[in-house]
């Protein structure tokens, strides 16, 4: 049985889109202006999305501008099928892909670049005395330093991923629709890019050194 | 089924994301019940998940929306 909040959700949900259904229906009747209004709520993950795929903030910005335009040049082509915010995000991934290979960057970025790295990456880090992270940890700054740094290292086709799902909040079949991939492996991919950033801010998750040695000799990874 | 921490390792984003059948889900949680180490992992993992969905870790350059909406409104005028 669904919760009360979920079925909240999903009439919030079911509402906002007749609300941008009934807004793009105006804007192909004549009312241009109100594409403003429509991207709005879209703005930050066209730029997040674009920005995992060229990675530096000047071209993710002219990037994500001509998404925009480009949504709003195509928007009579937009048939309701898919979500907005999916299609959108299909434009912006593409754009993005575009802008890369104008970029010339795709030797050190390039979109067939091998998929597997160090499988040893895939498997999360031990912490110890994790209880005394959160709340006060996560309001330092220098751990969303940390995360930034560790998201920007990740290999491209898990930092688009991680992007779509866990900052653009997608969910896993729009995401496979942007990306053109199935869902299956946008599963797989999510969970290794987490195990990533896991081992990578371990050490910064990490508050203090275990001090009982004998804890660590019975660790399974050892 | 008992689980051993390698099998809960490849399951966790599965379980963050609550796509896992409620039989490993019991499976998990019977685990982490008695595994420290398995629940700081998992503990760790959502904590990253939502340091990246608050908006002051990843933000917009400054500017960004006024900036868009100026280039929107050039397009809109012109077409």
């Amino acid at each position: 049985m669904k919760s009360s909040g979920t079925v909240q959700a999903s009439a919030e949900a079911r509402a906002a889109s007749e609300r941008e259904a009934g807004l793009i229906a105006q804007i192909l009747a004549g009312q241009k202006e109100l594409f403003h209004e429509l991207i709005r709520p879209y703005e930050r993950m066209v730029y997040m999305t674009v920005f995992s795929i060229v990675r530096n903030e000047t071209d993710a910005e002219d990037c994500a501008q001509d998404a925009v335009v480009n949504a709003y040049r195509h928007l009579g082509k937009f048939r309701g099928e898919a979500k907005f915010s999916t299609w959108l995000a299909t434009i912006a991934v593409n754009e993005g892909r575009q802008r890369l290979r104008r970029l010339k960057r795709a030797k050190e970025d390039s979109l067939d670049e091998p998929i597997e790295g160090d499988q040893q990456e895939f498997t999360p880090a031990p912490l110890m005395d994790w209880r005394e992270i959160p709340l006060e940890a996560l309001e330092r700054k220098e751990l969303r330093e940390a995360l930034r740094s560790a998201v920007a290292g990740l290999p491209g086709i898990y930092r688009q991923i991680f992007t779509l799902r866990d900052l653009d909040e997608l969910n896993v079949a729009e995401t496979a629709a942007a990306l053109g991939i199935n869902e299956n492996m946008v599963k797989v991919r999510l969970h290794r890019a987490r195990m990533m950033l896991q081992r990578r801010l371990a050490p910064y998750l990490k508050t203090t050194a275990p001090a009982r040695k004998s804890f660590w000799r019975r660790m399974p990874w050892s | 089924m008992e689980l051993k921490c390698k099998h809960v390792w490849a399951h966790i984003s599965d379980y963050i994301d609550d796509s896992v059948t409620p039989e490993v889900r019991e499976d998990i949680e019977r685990h982490l019940e008695h595994c420290e180490i398995c629940s700081a992992i998992l503990d760790s993992t959502r904590n990253i998940l939502v340091l990246t969905a608050d908006d002051r870790t990843f933000e917009l350059p400054v500017g960004f929306s006024k900036r868009l909406h100026e280039r929107l409104q050039r397009e809109l005028a012109a077409s």
